[in-house]
């Protein structure tokens, strides 16, 4: 018999993974979490994604039992474990410098947990050689731990905490010590463990392009609130704040005064000078006259040549400039031009390597769509 | 050209270093063994052989005393584990940042203080006209006074609190070394404070647990003033029957050769010690 909470009424298919009530955690006066709710369905990659002091660590040590939450509650598939002792709490953690235990060897690290539970030792034989499969790595039961690499160690600590069955898995940065290059293998590798084991990832993240790749719902947080919790794309695209706005995918960002508020878009000059017609995004209504904040995502910004067609449904915001600079990249390359009110605008251009692309000191013409102007009240 | 200077300079500074081992330990060990295997058959006339290591074997007293000294100082290096080890925890990874230090020096402080007056101090705590006698007296619990000098218990005591120190200091600089995050992943795993212990904090601190044994083992094995002094006749050290070799009977010969026996005793404990717990010298000494 499991007790389930009356209070929400709940049927088994509305019993969360892992639910937060409005929690916070004061260090003295200081308040690093505050006021945090959320609900996390069964099987899903969450990310909680915000800038390095905002309280993510924290707000994780709590699920994980190592903090008591000031005020709030958290549930675990249904049933509340503020008063469960860490070690009684299915909740396994992955730790930000993995915390694998180098006086043991592989074997003995995924095994830890089970002994922990009491299992038998053909059990224990099974479920860790069955684990080591799982992430790829079945040879290496007897090596140490620092015989291993920074993406093996990687392994072995999401393995250690998997062969437990766990209810909720917290990563906490976990590729934050790797390279480059291991780190964007790293991304696509924890998706697919994520998928394979279809247990509920909690990841906490500075980087915005991890959270954006990996989850299906990420939560922007900010000096200990969430600002916003969806689905990547409906981040990417419809940000709730400013601060979402900036810091999830890359955007100009200019500062600006609203001229004109009409329904179907608000004009508003720049303080350098631009004028720019936006529509209005956010809760907050803006008036005429406050200051406001506008966003453009560098690849929403078509870049032609004076001679070239328009782009066709882009007349509501184009001007003209030079360009400052190239930033070749790939298939990600950029353009810095500079209008002539002095305002450097990035946008994102093809190219080909062929004697069509644009060089510096080009004269180019920048058109953008009203809507692709996010505008803030601040 | 250069490479003549640089392995000159090498030798410059190598060479104190050098003169250091041979000079005060090496020699000193090497005369001490020559000096052990001279017999003295007639006044002033000496001759190569074994007579002093057997006349240890005959005499059970000298062995008895040897063997009561070694388990003694096990005594004393268990103890001094058992008390160290919390002491060491706390200072590690409970007490903050700022009274981390402050507790350190407080640990120093009785070494501040020499040998001889410290075990000075514990006599007069601890004679039959001691304060605590005299307390005893004034409450009323007694009405005469106690000798609590001269015993194994307060020979022990006395011991493990002279060299606690050395057993505090290399505990402190392995549990420095692990990361809070460690103990955490224990409990997160699903062990509780025993398992924690036993599994992960005991076992990480090993090196630092055998480095200090060690040290305190041979710290105690070898001590003189503290038995002499706390013990009085009764305390039987091995360290005793070694001065009394050479400075009452004057017979250095037999006292080179229990202070070589001495030697040979401890560092064979050591080397049983490192056996069963599996660890080296050079990972647990030579890292802390
Ligand atoms: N035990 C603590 N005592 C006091 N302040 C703390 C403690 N733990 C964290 N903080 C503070 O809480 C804030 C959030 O920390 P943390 O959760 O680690 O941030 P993040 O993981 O997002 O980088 C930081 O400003 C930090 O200084
Ligand atoms: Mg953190």
């Amino acid at each position: 018999m499991t007790y389930v909470d009356d209070r929400y009424n709940m049927t088994a298919a509305d019993v969360f993974d892992l639910e937060c009530t409005g929690i916070s955690k004061e260090f003295g006066d200081f308040r690093a979490v505050d006021d945090v709710s959320f609900r996390i369905p069964s099987g899903t990659f969450f990310s909680i994604l915000g800038p390095s002091g905002c309280g993510k660590t924290t707000l994780m040590r709590m699920i994980a039992g190592f903090e008591d939450p000031t005020r709030g509650d958290i549930s675990i598939k249904g049933v509340s474990v503020l008063s469960t002792p860490p070690n009684k709490r299915n909740v396994k953690m992955v730790f930000q410098h993995l915390a694998l235990f180098p006086m043991m060897d592989v074997y003995d690290n995924i095994a830890y947990g089970l002994r922990c539970a009491g299992a038998a030792k053909e059990e224990i034989a099974r479920r860790v050689a069955d684990v080591l499969e799982r992430v790829a790595l079945p040879d290496l039961a007897r090596r140490e731990i620092h015989q291993l690499s920074g993406g093996q160690k990687q392994r072995i600590a999401i393995a250690r905490c998997m062969a437990l069955n766990p209810d909720v898995l917290l990563l906490d940065e976990p590729l934050g010590a790797l390279d480059l290059k291991l780190r964007e293998a790293m991304k696509i590798e924890l998706k697919l463990l994520q998928h394979q084991f279809d247990t509920t990832f909690v990841y906490i993240t500075h980087d915005q392009s991890e959270a954006l790749v990996m989850s299906d719902y990420v939560a922007v947080m900010n000096a200990g609130r969430f600002e916003q919790v969806g689905r990547p794309e409906e981040l990417y695209h419809a940000p709730k704040t400013a601060f979402v706005a900036g810091f999830v995918g890359d955007s100009n960002r200019w500062k600006g005064r609203a001229l004109e508020v009409r329904s179907d878009g608000i004009k508003v000059e720049t303080d350098a000078g631009l004028s720019v017609v936006a529509t209005a995004y956010g809760e907050s209504p803006i008036a005429e006259g406050a200051a406001v904040e506008i966003f453009v995502r560098p690849e929403f910004i078509s870049a032609t040549k004076p001679g070239e067609p328009t782009p066709p449904a882009a007349g509501e915001n184009e001007h003209t400039g030079t360009i400052d600079s190239v930033l070749f990249n790939g298939a990600n390359s950029r353009v810095l031009v500079r209008s002539p009110s002095g305002t450097l605008i990035e946008a994102d251009v093809v190219v080909t390597g062929s004697g069509e692309d644009v060089r510096e000191g080009d004269p180019v013409r920048l058109t953008w769509a009203r809507a692709q102007s996010m505008c803030f009240s601040v | 050209m250069s490479s003549d200077v640089k392995r000159l300079s090498l030798i410059l500074l190598f060479s104190p270093f050098a003169l250091w081992i041979v000079l005060l330990i090496l020699l000193p060990h090497i005369g001490m063994v020559a000096l052990s295997l001279r017999e003295k058959v007639a006044p002033r006339v000496y001759e190569f052989g074994f007579g002093n290591y057997i006349d240890f074997i005959n005499e059970p007293i000298y062995w008895n005393t040897l063997l009561r000294t070694g388990s003694m100082s096990l005594l004393v290096t268990a103890l001094a584990l058992l008390i160290g080890f919390p002491v060491a925890y706390y200072i590690a990874k409970i007490a903050g940042k700022r009274s981390r230090g402050a507790l350190f020096l407080m640990c120093l402080i009785p070494l501040w203080v020499s040998d001889l007056i410290r075990a000075f101090g514990w006599i007069l705590l601890l004679r039959e006209t001691g304060v605590i006698s005299s307390f005893l007296i004034w409450t009323g619990m007694t009405d005469h006074g106690i000798e609590f000098l001269y015993n194994d218990v307060t020979v022990i005591i006395g011991l493990v609190y002279t060299v606690i120190l050395f057993m505090i200091v290399p505990l402190v600089s392995t549990l420095d070394g692990m990361g809070d995050d460690m103990i955490e992943a224990g409990y997160n795993l699903g062990g509780n404070s025993l398992t924690v212990l036993r599994r992960i904090i005991i076992p990480y601190a090993m090196p630092g647990i055998v480095a200090g044994c060690i040290v305190v083992f041979m710290l105690t094995a070898g001590s003189y003033l503290t038995p002499i002094l706390l013990g009085g006749k009764n305390s039987s050290w091995f360290t005793e029957q070694i001065y009394d070799q050479f400075i009452t009977r004057f017979n250095w010969e037999s006292g080179a050769a229990f202070g070589f026996l001495l030697l040979a005793f401890t560092s064979f404990v050591v080397w049983l010690g490192l056996r069963l717990s599996g660890q080296s010298l050079t990972n647990t000494v030579a890292r802390t």
